[in-house]
């Protein structure tokens, strides 16, 4: 999983995606009297084979770009990319064409499977839509069972009885039934009990390896994402604050949010956890509604409180950083990026 | 003792963290039983759990969704609904708690026992301010007390869980707050009444972890504040590390293994808890294969005979079908685990036991085949 493939042209790219919702009045006439910026202008690229975390807490956008990307939610502008095609500005039908090529597993097994169909035809449905189920249907479908791990005697069930991990298979099975080149995986495992979850990372990785898938792989849990991801991108309330390989993030995070964020988890590990030094961050996510200006993470961040001169905090407040390298050998969106070690 | 003679005085004893030496038991459970009566047949949610837990100690209960952690603390705390079956013990400071009157238990809890939720938005009430909810906590235990006393006081909690502006926010409505501000709200009322002993279930869970761990460091405030001991409940096994002097791992209702938070990280001596910590990503290293555990926890209804982690052991021979075993001495007398082959486990990673493999090779190589099929 170390290697990157560099040079290989990206499967998918994003340019610039913003996604706002309007924040309306109550009562008759539903005045806009406000924008959640969910989605402030992000750009990233994913390659073949590859695996792109993208991880934030509740209220950093991550699932409103994974959704943005496919446009089940269209986004307010900027651009999508699919080997070369723009896919913002697609018709309708166009789209659903390309759609056999980029599918999405969503976080809630529970929620995402239709509880009156059974297993086979909710499997089948893909196909069917895209005109594919033919004569070998009942056979492709038995196979994409056994292949995510299931029994496909058990094709003629409903999902509640099924257990939650068995419905995130069933949901990967459903999203591997026409063949995609791109899978989004929104929150896949959240849901799950830990020994449940490292069943379905172990089956992503088995897929990926065999089947040569590109995963964006959103999740608010950076441990999850260091295990399955080749490249992480952090995001904080709408934009992406530090891009880089597995390695790079984890060995010398830049930004001080990844530091918080990656101090903020404890470890599994009584020595280690209780002589580990943190970085925490203060309080709570600013609201969407009125994001701060300048650097949006300065309301929390440790630095600023702690470290920078008054004449360094003007800075973070009146211009947003750019994620640009500064130096750490990966980009981080702050003024005053430094490598720390935490582990 | 001393400490209800004089609500507002600081803790009797002088704790200091985790190093506090194993003190005399305040808590004391043995064989607590608890079943609901359902259609299919008797619920057995908690299965003959003992465990003691002395002062200024964290005790860390850890399992997965459904081992029956959270109801035996409910059971500790007498309060399990109406058609709940309770049997065993529990005493608190050798006061008999199952079984106890109303009035008994009243005076316990919120006073020497209190217990902090997964989810602040419904433990605290929304139509009251949380100055109000606070001082409740207080004039409930203390006859002669003012309301301005109270929520004085209650003003001084909320700024040791570090709220900012705590005054001010005696007048808000819960609502107003974040979370994790919610959380602060709610361990400032368990820390009211200067209780011995704190159960906190899942006190994290429901929050993002940047805020999971400034809500780790105000428990931990309130402990010191308290001198209390506490029960801390998760499925997450980094908080119990990080927390935990002694650690009581759950499945199916009964205690698996039992030791210090050193012995269950380091040398499991119980399958299970050996697969779950295999099942486990790690931070801090490069990602090694996962061991997910197969299958999935039994039904706790109708239970068949033998030890409930059978099916899904790797190491499981005919006996285990057949007697369930006992939690019995391993590494040292206060290590135990209930497996009939923990001696199997020495020197053993998770890797060597389970299987990391979970799709069905054949199956995805034909898949394969067939997706190179169609593309070319």
């Amino acid at each position: 999983m170390t290697t990157t493939p560099v040079a290989a042209p990206p499967v998918l790219s994003v340019k610039n995606l913003v996604k706002h919702f309007p924040v309306r009045s109550r009562g008759l006439l539903r005045k806009q009297v406000g924008v959640v910026h969910a989605v402030c202008g992000i750009s990233f690229d994913l390659a073949e084979r590859e695996t792109l975390g993208l991880v934030g807490e509740s209220g950093s956008g991550k699932s409103t770009t994974a959704r943005a990307l496919l446009n089940l939610q269209p986004a307010t502008s900027g651009e999508v990319y699919y080997q070369g095609r723009e896919l913002t500005k697609l018709s309708r039908g166009e789209m659903r064409a390309l759609r056999r090529d980029l599918q999405i597993v969503f976080q809630d097994p529970y929620a995402s499977l239709d509880p009156r169909m059974p297993v086979n035809e909710i499997v089948a449905e893909p196909l069917r839509i895209h005109g594919l189920y033919g004569n070998d249907g009942r056979t492709v479908v038995r196979d994409l069972l056994r292949t995510v791990g299931l029994k496909p005697e058990h094709g003629n069930r409903y999902p509640h009885e099924f257990s939650g991990g068995q419905r995130q298979r069933i949901g990967v099975a459903r999203a591997l039934a026409l063949r995609p080149k791109v899978l989004v995986l929104d929150e896949p495992v959240s849901a799950l009990d830990v020994s449940i979850q490292a069943g379905v990372l172990n089956l992503l990785d088995e897929l990926q390896t065999e089947l040569g898938l590109s995963y964006l792989f959103v999740s608010h849990d950076l441990s999850v994402v260091r295990h399955i991801a080749d490249r992480i991108a952090v995001m904080y309330l709408g934009t992406i604050v530090e891009i880089g390989t597995s390695e790079q993030l984890f060995q010398a995070p830049a930004h001080p949010y990844t530091q918080a964020l990656i101090s903020a988890i404890p470890l599994p590990d009584p020595r280690k956890e209780r002589a580990r030094e943190r970085i925490t961050a203060v309080g709570d996510m600013p609201s969407p509604v009125n994001p701060p200006s300048g650097c949006r993470f300065r309301t929390r961040c440790p630095k600023f409180a702690n470290e920078l001169s008054e004449a360094e905090r003007r800075v973070c407040v009146e211009e947003p950083p750019e994620l640009v390298d500064r130096g750490q050998g990966h980009p981080a969106a702050c003024h005053y990026a430094e490598g720390r070690t935490l582990f | 003792m001393t400490a209800a003679e004089d609500p507002l005085a600081g803790p009797a004893s002088s704790p200091n963290g985790a190093a506090a030496p194993a003190g005399d038991v305040v808590l004391e459970v043995s064989d607590l039983t608890v079943g609901f009566p359902s259609d299919e047949g008797l619920v057995r949610a908690v299965r003959g759990v003992s465990y003691e837990l002395r002062s200024g100690e964290v005790l860390g209960i850890v399992g997965e969704s459904g081992s029956g952690k959270s109801v035996t603390s409910l059971a500790v705390m007498g309060l399990l609904p109406g058609n709940a079956r309770v049997s065993g013990s529990v005493k608190f400071r050798g006061q008999e708690l199952v079984g106890a009157s109303d009035a008994a238990m009243t005076k316990i809890r919120g006073r020497r026992v209190a217990m902090i939720f997964q989810d602040p938005m419904t433990s605290l009430n929304p139509v009251y301010t949380i100055g109000y909810q606070i001082a409740e906590t207080l004039l409930a235990h203390h006859d002669g007390m003012s309301k301005n006393a109270a929520l004085e006081r209650a003003a001084e909690l909320l700024e040791i869980v570090r709220i900012p502006n705590a005054r001010g926010r005696l007048s808000s409505y819960p609502h107003e707050l974040s979370g994790g501000m919610r959380q602060r709200v709610v361990i400032a009322i368990a820390m009211a009444n200067d209780p011995d002993v704190i159960i906190a279930d899942e006190p994290t869970t429901a929050l993002d972890v940047t805020v999971q761990a400034q809500i780790m460091d105000a428990l931990d405030t309130a402990r010191k504040a308290t001198g209390a001991a506490m029960v801390l409940i998760t499925h997450d096994l980094g908080v119990i590390a990080g927390q935990a002097d002694r650690v009581l791992v759950m499945y199916a209702g009964k205690l698996v293994e039992r030791g210090s938070a050193e012995d269950i990280f380091y040398t499991p001596r119980m399958p299970y808890t050996l697969g779950l910590l295999g099942s486990l990503p790690r931070l801090d290293r490069a990602s090694a294969r996962l061991t997910p555990i197969p299958g999935a926890p039994p039904s706790v209804v109708n239970m068949p005979p033998g030890c409930p982690f059978t099916p899904r052991c790797p190491l499981a021979q005919p006996v285990c079908d057949e007697v369930e075993p006992e939690l019995a001495p391993t590494t040292s007398p206060d290590h135990s685990a209930a497996c009939h082959f923990s001696q199997e486990l020495v020197g053993r990673e998770a890797q060597d036991l389970f299987e990391t493999t979970v799709s069905d090779a054949h199956a995805l190589a034909q898949f394969v085949r067939e997706t190179e099929d169609q593309t070319s």
